[in-house]
């Protein structure tokens, strides 16, 4: 979902939609997030400028939270669960394994540009671990198998 | 119309849920028959999902777990009469695991329609917020605190005296904010709450808002829960078309308005002040405390901030009376608990029982036993911040004091088990490593202190000058317990000193040098 062509209107009417509410930072950049995938670092004058806050105020929140990125994503990021309940059904074996299939470490996309991989602390799918997520679409018992087939029905849809 | 039910709830979709309920939609097409599919919350019954229910004449009967290939076979055999096949369970009602529940909170659970507002009233709801209207303020706060609730998210702090602070604090705006943060590993009982039943935490915050005097709530949820987020939105929407959220709750002349606020990943955001930092848009930093939230929480204003699970028990405690809720339990510990068991197990999920059942009754009659079939070795209760247990201690009563007592935490009621092929010192190495990752920076203990964690645990596996580093990592775990600002410094020495203390043998030492 990664788009390099934002442009300013865009940013500047999520912007402008949210601003009023109390405390907007947070929404504000998962609007921006959102649309572009990412927030891109040429957003935060704007971002700043609409809330009257410093560049160092916004950039320091999106540096502080996990979630909020400033570089382009794959097409999809795929999240894998570290967490204790995954780790007691494997997932580390997981974690290698997805690392070797796709060719990259954590925080990295694969160089054709369809997948990111993150780690996550906990999907809230204990019950049903090793977890993985695509996107927002949460994956249960994940095997090395399993997260083979899951790229490859991933691959085989448009 | 015979009802079919297979649910929406994440885990049994990150099973094949969805794919289940196409197969049965276009299964009952091409066979002409109607039916009536809803998608409900789960039952709880991790390891059965997808689970299939059918509404019969002798009650719901459950099929599970149901794959898109199992359906025209289900359809053969009868299911929608409730008749025999392979995967029949029975019916749902009598599976013993749900049958010696005691579910209070997660009573409609798996039962009703998330979203439907008619299902819920159809089903006890919003009986306790009727009441409340016809009370007054303390009243309210008098009846939460008859219950004997304790805050769930882990602290166990008592509801109704932190409701009665924000009471008796005079201010033009108060607000309810439900921590919906749910980070821990091994807990989805929020998440189930939410995404199976949020009527119930939408009544239950709108009932504090009466207690204390507060016109606008907000939902702070974790971003890794885009399921939970869109059955709050559903059921929000048609609770303000119903009358029971806005200017004017069912004509009362009340107003309470809510609103679901997204996180972004960070796990310390689970600790109030830092909630409240980052729902006014700032960094997750964690506040010094006085001020008690209670007395200048969100934007300066008194705030009573609950986890999803106090707030979901709400109701029932203003429908049934404070002391229908407080019978249940043992000790200080009153009502129920929802435990989520998971880990290494067998039969991983949601039960829900009152205080006092022990550890071990969880681990092997409800949980089964382990999963690869090898000895349950290490548990960790109440999160990645909860200590690690041996079996010497399963047969300890879930209770707050009782935890207290052998230096562990219920916390939130998550429980993980690891079988034998657990490397402690590596877990405890992991519990530094997380807290590291997570630390908002603001103390030096948690900051600093999570990765000389690591490195010292390090040395101690590489057989570096292990005595000397095993008594600086308990000094550190002084330090970090005494010195840090929030649970987050404070308790990562719970996980790494207990997996010290009962499996020393991991970290290359002799079980005899065992100190505490």
């Amino acid at each position: 979902m990664a788009n390099n062509q934002w442009n300013i209107e865009e940013v500047s009417s999520i912007v402008a939609g949210l601003k009023d509410k109390p405390g907007a930072l947070l929404p504000i950049l998962h609007g921006i997030q959102d649309h572009l995938g990412y927030v891109p670092p040429e957003t935060v004058p704007l971002v700043a400028r609409e809330l009257n806050l410093s560049r160092a105020e916004v950039h320091g929140v999106i540096g502080f939270y996990h979630y909020f990125r400033d570089t382009p994503p794959g097409n999809k990021t795929i999240y894998i669960c570290r967490a204790e309940a995954c780790q007691a059904m494997g997932s580390e074996q997981l974690e290698s394994h997805a690392k070797r299939r796709l060719g990259i470490d954590y925080h990295e996309n694969t160089p054709d540009g369809e997948y990111s991989l993150e780690p996550v602390y906990c999907l809230g799918n204990c019950a049903c671990s090793p977890s993985v997520m695509v996107g927002t679409e949460v994956h249960g018992r994940v095997t090395p198998e399993r997260f083979d087939e899951i790229l490859d029905e991933m691959q085989a849809k448009p | 119309m015979i009802k079919v039910y297979v649910p929406r709830d994440s885990s049994a979709l990150g099973l094949g849920a969805e794919t289940v309920a196409e197969a049965i939609r276009a299964e009952a097409g091409r066979r002409d028959v109607k039916i009536e599919l809803i998608r409900n919350g789960s039952r709880g019954l991790y390891w059965l999902e997808p689970m299939v229910e059918v509404d019969t004449p002798t009650g719901r009967m459950a099929y599970g777990p149901v794959k898109a290939k199992d359906v025209p076979s289900l359809f053969d055999a009868g299911f929608l009469e409730g008749k025999v096949h392979a995967l029949g369970l029975g019916v749902t009602q009598d599976i013993p695991y749900l049958k010696t529940q005691e579910r209070l909170t997660f009573a409609r659970v798996g039962i009703t329609n998330p979203v439907s507002l008619e299902d819920y009233l159809g089903h006890e709801g919003y009986r306790g917020l009727r009441r409340a209207l016809s009370m007054e303020p303390s009243a309210i706060v008098d009846e939460v605190t008859e219950s004997g609730l304790r805050g769930r998210g882990g602290a166990a702090f008592p509801t109704g005296i932190k409701w009665r602070t924000v009471l008796n604090t005079a201010a033009d705006r108060k607000y309810i904010v439900c921590n919906a943060d749910e980070g821990d590993s091994g807990t989805f009982s929020d998440r189930m709450v939410m995404e199976g039943d949020p009527f119930v935490l939408i009544e239950g915050m709108t009932i504090a808002g009466l207690a204390v005097g507060a016109t606008q709530g907000y939902i702070y949820l974790r971003c890794e829960y885009p399921h939970a987020h869109a059955a709050l939105n559903e059921a929000i929407e048609s609770a303000c078309a119903g009358g029971y959220l806005g200017d004017d709750i069912l004509g009362s002349g009340q107003a309470f308005h809510l609103e679901v606020r997204l996180g972004a990943g960070a796990y310390v955001c689970g600790e109030e002040t830092s909630l409240l930092e980052s729902l006014e848009g700032k960094r997750g930093m964690v506040r010094f405390k006085p001020p008690l939230p209670a007395i200048k929480g969100l934007f300066g204003q008194p705030t009573v901030i609950n986890n999803v699970i106090s707030l979901a028990s709400v109701p029932i405690i203003l429908d049934q009376g404070g002391a229908y809720y407080r019978d249940f339990g043992m000790g200080r510990s009153r009502g129920t608990l929802p435990i989520q068991v998971a880990g290494n197990l067998k039969h991983p999920g949601l039960v829900e029982k009152a205080f006092g059942v022990t550890l071990r009754e969880i681990l092997y009659d409800y949980g089964g036993g382990s999963a690869s079939g090898r000895p349950i070795r290490a548990v960790q209760v109440g999160g990645p911040l909860g200590a690690y247990l041996p079996e010497s201690q399963f047969d300890t009563p879930l209770d707050y004091e009782a935890f207290a007592s052998i230096w562990a935490v219920l916390g939130h009621g998550g429980i993980v088990a690891f079988d034998d092929t657990v490397d402690m010192a590596r877990m405890a190495r992991y519990g530094m490593e997380f807290c590291a990752v997570e630390s908002c920076g603001k103390c030096t203990p948690c900051r600093i202190g999570s990765t000389r964690g690591m490195e010292v645990i390090d040395k101690i596996r590489a057989g570096q000058d292990r005595e000397r580093n095993i008594a600086l990592l308990r000094d550190l775990g002084e330090t970090m317990l005494a010195g840090s600002l929030c649970a987050l410094g404070g308790m990562t020495p719970y996980p790494v000193l207990s997996a010290l203390n009962h499996f020393p043998e991991d970290f290359g030492v002799a079980a005899a040098d065992k100190a505490a």
